[in-house]
């Protein structure tokens, strides 16, 4: 085992350890908590890659805006873990049902990536992750969709400045 | 041994530099509290703390000690844990944005070259900007672990001042981006010093709106709304006593240093002293004329945050949101159009 894999297998029981906390947390705030220490530890993962670009924008939006929003809400609407009502039986089996499909998903991906066991992922050397490769790939391979992209999010931050001004 | 094989010098010379920077921020930082309250004394026509040591130059050391000998009070009705990290997390994020502003060009000390930066990243303007954006944990979970309604209100706050500024401080870097076409601050810098001017000059209006954001994003007065006394009794750190208020409180300092060395080397040429060549005295010289002309703008946009917040009253809250969000984004955007297309009618 090298530095490297020390790191990796680390990373990844954080990431494990966290994402379970997020489920079993009483409290949404806490929840919300163990879920940006998971974006972190995939940020590690991502610069294990050599993808520094990733993993900052990782940062930046998941943990740094979407959650933020997140906590916001939660905080706004005060949910007491006493207070929580009971959930009936209906939303019970509809719960259910969900986790269930997900969890088929799950599995076809996991199948999907069996031709992948086995091989070795290019840690610390690989450069689609850098900034310029990114942009290079962005700007000519897949411009329409970019560009298509940047529109739907600027008319986003119109439309919120318009609801905002009324 | 496989193992541990990489250069333990590398990294030790790396552990000497976060110490000694850390450590010269934090000494930095306290002798701010001190020009914080000179400045509004001289401003205020008063003589300020001028009890302890000559011309009071022991006050910063008393306050500490002060703040540290206070009883130490964890509220009962508070979540523990997150109480006790709020303050921590607040100083660390203002900290981590040390790790990449280039301190001075390299110098050479026992046949080594050190670099006077901790890592030279190729994102490095978004590695401060994700740090900028962890700050704000910091307010949030010690305003809601203290279960104190003004507390919560005052943290809710400062994110939402949080995130509407970011916008507009990330547009315009941005525009910065476009004309200098690197991510890297150590590359940003070494552009300005090159005989080139410093970027200020191609970006008069992206560097207003940063500096705007900049105070916002420090809480500081007219942006000082989670702090707001009159409405909100203390704002976030209510029921913080002890060296734990202590630290939302330097935090606070240590990001308007850190906020000043960022603007200086993106915007004012970083460790760059202007009309003189740095290649006429040795290395280490030059280093040490960078490091103390960095120091010194440093200083001087201390002391611009201080003038404004004493001289200028505070923001209502819708005040400030009709600024951040109708005012400085499409002035924003405004600037990113220009310099697009000054850098189209060039080429």
């Amino acid at each position: 085992m090298n530095v490297l894999e020390i790191i990796f297998y680390a990373l990844s029981a954080f990431a494990l350890v966290c994402a379970i906390m997020v489920l079993i947390s009483k409290n949404p705030i806490h929840s919300v908590l163990w879920l940006i220490l998971v974006f972190f530890a995939i940020s590690g993962h991502y610069i294990l890659l050599n993808a520094q670009f990733l993993a900052i924008v990782n940062i930046i939006v998941y943990a740094g805006a979407i959650m933020v929003l997140f906590l916001f809400v939660i905080m706004l609407i005060n949910v007491k873990k006493d207070s929580e009502p009971q959930k009936q039986l209906f939303v019970k089996l509809i719960g259910v049902i969900a986790g269930g499909s997900f969890l088929t998903l799950s599995i076809s991906l996991v199948k999907q990536a069996m031709p992948l066991v086995g091989k070795t992922v290019p840690l610390k050397e690989g450069t689609i992750g850098l900034i310029h490769p990114l942009g290079k790939a962005l700007f000519n391979d897949y411009v329409v969709p970019f560009e298509i992209s940047s529109v739907l999010f600027l008319s986003a931050m119109v439309g919120a400045v318009l609801i905002g001004k009324k | 041994m496989t193992l541990l094989a990489f250069d333990w010098a590398f990294i030790i010379e790396k552990l000497i530099l976060i110490a000694i920077i850390v450590l010269t921020t934090l000494l930095i930082t306290l002798y701010t509290t001190f020009g914080e309250r000179k400045v509004a004394a001289i401003l205020q026509d008063r003589p300020g703390p001028n009890r302890a040591g000559p011309f009071g130059l022991l006050q910063p050391l008393a306050d500490g000690l002060k703040l540290i000998m206070k009883e130490e009070i964890i509220p009962n009705a508070s979540s523990r844990w997150l109480f006790i990290i709020g303050p921590g997390l607040a100083m660390t994020a203002s900290l981590m944005t040390c790790a990449v502003i280039p301190w001075g060009t390299a110098i050479h000390l026992f046949g080594r070259t050190i670099e006077l930066q901790v890592a030279d990243v190729n994102i490095g303007i978004l590695y401060i900007f994700a740090v900028v954006s962890m700050g704000v944990y910091g307010i949030m979970i010690g305003g809601w672990a203290s279960n104190n309604k003004f507390s919560l209100m005052s943290a809710l706050r400062a994110a939402s001042q949080a995130i509407s500024y970011e916008i507009a401080m990330g547009l315009a870097l941005i525009a910065l981006l476009m004309t200098t076409g690197t991510l890297s601050l150590k590359t940003i810098v070494e552009d300005q010093t090159a005989g080139h001017w410093w970027n200020i000059v191609y970006q008069p209006l992206g560097f207003v709106i940063f500096f705007i954001c900049a105070m916002a994003e420090c809480n500081r007065t007219p942006f000082d709304l989670p702090e707001a006394e009159n409405e909100l009794n203390f704002g976030y750190h209510q029921e913080y006593s002890s060296m734990k208020l202590g630290f939302y409180l330097f935090a606070e300092y240590v990001n308007m240093i850190m906020s000043s060395a960022i603007m200086a080397s993106m915007y004012f040429g970083g460790y760059d002293l202007p009309f003189f060549d740095e290649t006429t005295v040795a290395p280490n010289i030059a280093a040490m004329i960078g490091l103390g002309t960095l120091l010194i703008k440093i200083v001087l946009f201390v002391f611009l945050f201080m003038w404004i917040r004493w001289t200028i009253p505070r923001f209502r809250y819708d005040q400030l949101m009709n600024l951040g969000w109708k005012k400085m984004i499409p002035l924003a955007l405004f600037n990113m159009l220009l310099t697009g297309a000054l850098i189209l009618s060039k080429l």
